[in-house]
């Protein structure tokens, strides 16, 4: 195995140090015959972990695979993703969550968690066999009905319950159905001026506040989703207060994009949960700051070109996010190094309960890493895309740093800001 | 001259006039004998219909073929568009098949701006979903300027399902840039409460009906869907009648100048009394014959005719 030196790297915004991997963790003395990388004014975070990406294997080949969002993973500088449920099958047996841990163990470009259905067929009536998942060779801890809310209260109170056996953690998305049915994009001024059917704001805070108390009630650990307004994030601030074991994530989109985009009727800006108002992306960005919003997950969703080249209204809901993430965050937070860390790598795969991700970096830790040209600014090219899919909403944007390289287990997955295999 | 007609925002006050003194001189035109103009010549105009709408359809075909342009009529029922064309693919066809102008009307909001990203001639909205028919906002004013000689500090209720309204919000901004006063009327579950500052600042919002009529000078019924009942928007067609139906009592409460009108297809007996929309005040039958008027205006000035 290549022994690589990254010579006068700065660790999580460090004074530039040499930083030695070899065999596959990171390692202290002599650097014999190590492959030096020049790594002068890169930045070395810990591999990003993402707790929300849609790889659309199986069923959605078309859009991306396991293999193809691997890729765009290691590009953005994570190591590890999870995969969510909302495949066709549904990854809602040992039988799918194994399947997709497999085709991730074959791509080798990150860590491939699987998450599994809360639900039988994502139908919120009936609980899939969580255990059997948990115990499978995918191990799956987090358990998600993405795409859709586990609604009915009884369920989501038997599922926090249910999940404690194995230290498993229910990941909501928080939208009360029948308050968002046909619902188009956030309901507001922008709204109600474009004639697309509101997403009311409170049809994800009344979850959340709800999840929170039925958390607290059974002692169970909660995640929400992809929080995207002010409300919520006082919801969590007060539930936190009172020590409810809940955590929380923001997408990178909802801390820079606001709803006034949809005025274009490009469905490439539409999303779920919906793109807010100014004042909410405001508010998210003091929440992961202070940590009332404990990461940044990417809601990675990539589509078909015939699902966004349409009408609004008939358009799929997501936006694909691996590649642009870091570069988002450092344009909303600035070179907070420790910050980042915190927010992309550390916590979200201490709330995963993943380990050889998310470490200090020090000797002895997996090399799991990534580095940063924090100089390097990048007009976003949808075609230069290694995901399959082209739904940024970035094109055109120009954004600041470039990952470099990325390192899972000591083995470089990008080399020279391109994908090794 | 702008390029597409795709909102009431489109336009100017300048170029709304414009568009309203040129619906006059097409309106003349409807008195002589040969009611046919040369302009378009030679041009093609699609009519693009993913939604049934006779009423709307011949209007601007009539409108099109006064102007001797010639109309393709495009209905989304029985064509490609059934066996599961995209809108892209059909913008494309109409494309190459060279299309002046695609008269657009869709069930889903925004489609005419989608459109237009897909073609070199000028896209006409002509009703988008829950969106905008600004068409009919220009019919509206045209019909109100000639009723009562200036659209300038008139005070318009439109009354009704203003949620779900295209009509509304092209009446409300059309309106608006034409100084015109306007207040939204119905109950609160079809009002929008950001309404005014979606649309226009000076909008005003009323849940009373009755204590809006003294004051105005038009009063426009909007047609409400009894299926919203079932989405308890309100509690059933007789209580929506009885609140916010214009009844002939409620009519008389208006000055005496002040016109009735309404976009039809009415509901009679729900949101307008046959009384009154059959009565000397409604103006419900000129504004048909002044949708033709308008259209020609818009696809007269849209296609470069010169004024």
């Amino acid at each position: 195995m290549t022994s690589y030196l990254l010579r006068g790297v700065s660790v999580v915004g460090a004074e530039p140090a040499d930083l030695l991997i070899r065999d596959g963790s990171i390692a202290a003395g002599p650097a014999e015959g190590a492959e030096v990388i020049d790594a002068t004014g890169l930045v070395a975070l810990p591999g990003l972990v993402d707790l929300h990406t849609h790889l659309r294997e199986p069923g959605r080949e078309d859009a991306e695979t396991v293999e193809t969002g691997s890729r765009a993973a290691a590009l953005g500088g994570y190591t590890a993703v999870f995969a969510m449920a909302n495949t066709s099958p549904v990854a809602d047996t040992a039988g799918v969550v194994e399947q997709v841990w497999r085709l991730g163990r074959e791509a080798g470009l990150v860590d491939v968690q699987p998450i599994g259905a809360v639900t039988v067929g994502l139908a919120g009536k009936q609980l899939a066999e969580l255990g059997a998942m948990a115990t499978s060779a995918a191990g799956v801890r987090i358990f998600s009905d993405d795409g859709h809310c586990v609604a009915d209260p009884r369920l989501m109170r038997r599922a926090l319950e249910y999940v404690k056996a194995f230290d498993g953690i229910i990941a909501q998305h928080a939208e009360e159905p029948r308050l968002t049915e046909g619902a188009q994009m956030h309901e507001g001024e922008v709204s109600t001026r474009l004639g697309l059917t509101g997403w009311p704001a409170v049809a994800e805070e009344a979850i959340i506040a709800r999840d929170v108390l039925l958390a607290e009630h059974v002692g169970s650990r909660l995640h929400i989703c992809h929080v995207s307004t002010a409300g919520s994030v006082e919801v969590l601030r007060q539930a936190k207060a009172r020590g409810v074991r809940v955590t929380a994530e923001v997408t990178p989109h909802h801390l820079l994009l606001t709803d006034e985009l949809a005025a274009s009727y490009d469905p490439v800006f539409k999303v779920n949960p919906p793109l807010r108002t100014a004042a909410d992306v405001r508010a998210l960005r003091e929440a992961l700051v202070e940590g009332v919003i404990d990461i940044v997950a990417t809601d990675h969703a990539p589509h078909a070109v015939e699902d966004k080249e349409c009408e609004w209204a008939y358009a799929r809901p997501g936006m694909v996010g691996l590649e642009t993430a870091l570069p988002v965050v450092l344009s909303v937070l600035g070179e907070r190094w420790d910050l980042i860390a915190e927010r992309m790598s550390r916590t979200p795969a201490r709330i995963a309960g993943l380990t050889g991700h998310g470490t200090d970096l020090a000797v002895g830790d997996p090399a799991n890493l990534t580095l940063v040209d924090p100089s390097a600014r990048r007009v976003v090219d949808p075609s230069e895309l290694a995901s399959r899919s082209r739904n940024t909403p970035y094109a055109g944007t120009t954004l600041p740093g470039r990952i470099v390289a990325t390192f899972l287990r000591g083995k470089p997955t990008v080399l020279d800001g391109k994908a090794v295999k | 001259m702008i390029k597409h007609l795709r909102s009431a925002a489109d336009l100017d006050a300048a170029t709304a006039t414009l568009i309203l003194d040129t619906a006059g001189e097409m309106a003349a035109l409807a008195g002589r004998e040969v009611k046919k103009l040369p302009t378009l010549r030679g041009r093609t105009v699609v009519n693009l219909f993913y939604e049934d709408s006779t009423r709307t359809r011949i209007s601007f075909e009539a409108a099109a073929k006064r102007l001797s342009a010639d109309v393709i009529n495009f209905s989304a029922k029985g064509s490609s568009v059934s066996k599961g064309e995209s809108l892209k693919d059909t913008a494309l066809t109409l494309q190459a098949m060279g299309a002046d102008a695609v008269v657009i009307r869709h069930p889903a909001s925004g489609a005419p701006h989608r459109l237009a990203a897909w073609v070199d001639g000028s896209v006409v909205n002509a009703g988008d979903g829950t969106h905008e028919h600004p068409t009919q906002a220009l019919l509206d004013a045209y019909t109100m300027r000639s009723r009562l000689g200036r659209l300038e500090g008139l005070k318009v209720a439109i009354v009704g399902d203003v949620l779900h309204s295209r009509v509304a919000r092209s009446n409300v901004l059309l309106l608006t840039t034409l100084g015109a006063q306007v207040t939204l009327v119905g109950p609160p579950t079809l009002i929008p409460i950001d309404i005014a500052a979606a649309l226009s600042p000076a909008t005003k919002v009323s849940y009373d009906l009755d204590s809006v009529l003294p004051d105005m000078d038009v009063v426009m019924m909007l047609r409400v869907q009894t299926e919203r009942m079932q989405d308890s928007y309100f509690p059933s067609a007789r209580e929506y009648s009885r609140r916010y139906g214009l009844d002939l009592a409620r009519m008389r409460k208006l000055p005496g100048h002040a016109i009735v009108m309404h976009p039809g297809p009415m509901n009679r007996g729900m949101e307008i009394a046959p009384e009154v929309a059959d009565s000397s005040r409604s103006t419900i039958v000129e504004q048909v014959a002044n949708g033709v008027s308008a259209r020609m205006a818009v696809l007269y000035l849209l296609l470069g005719g010169k004024a």
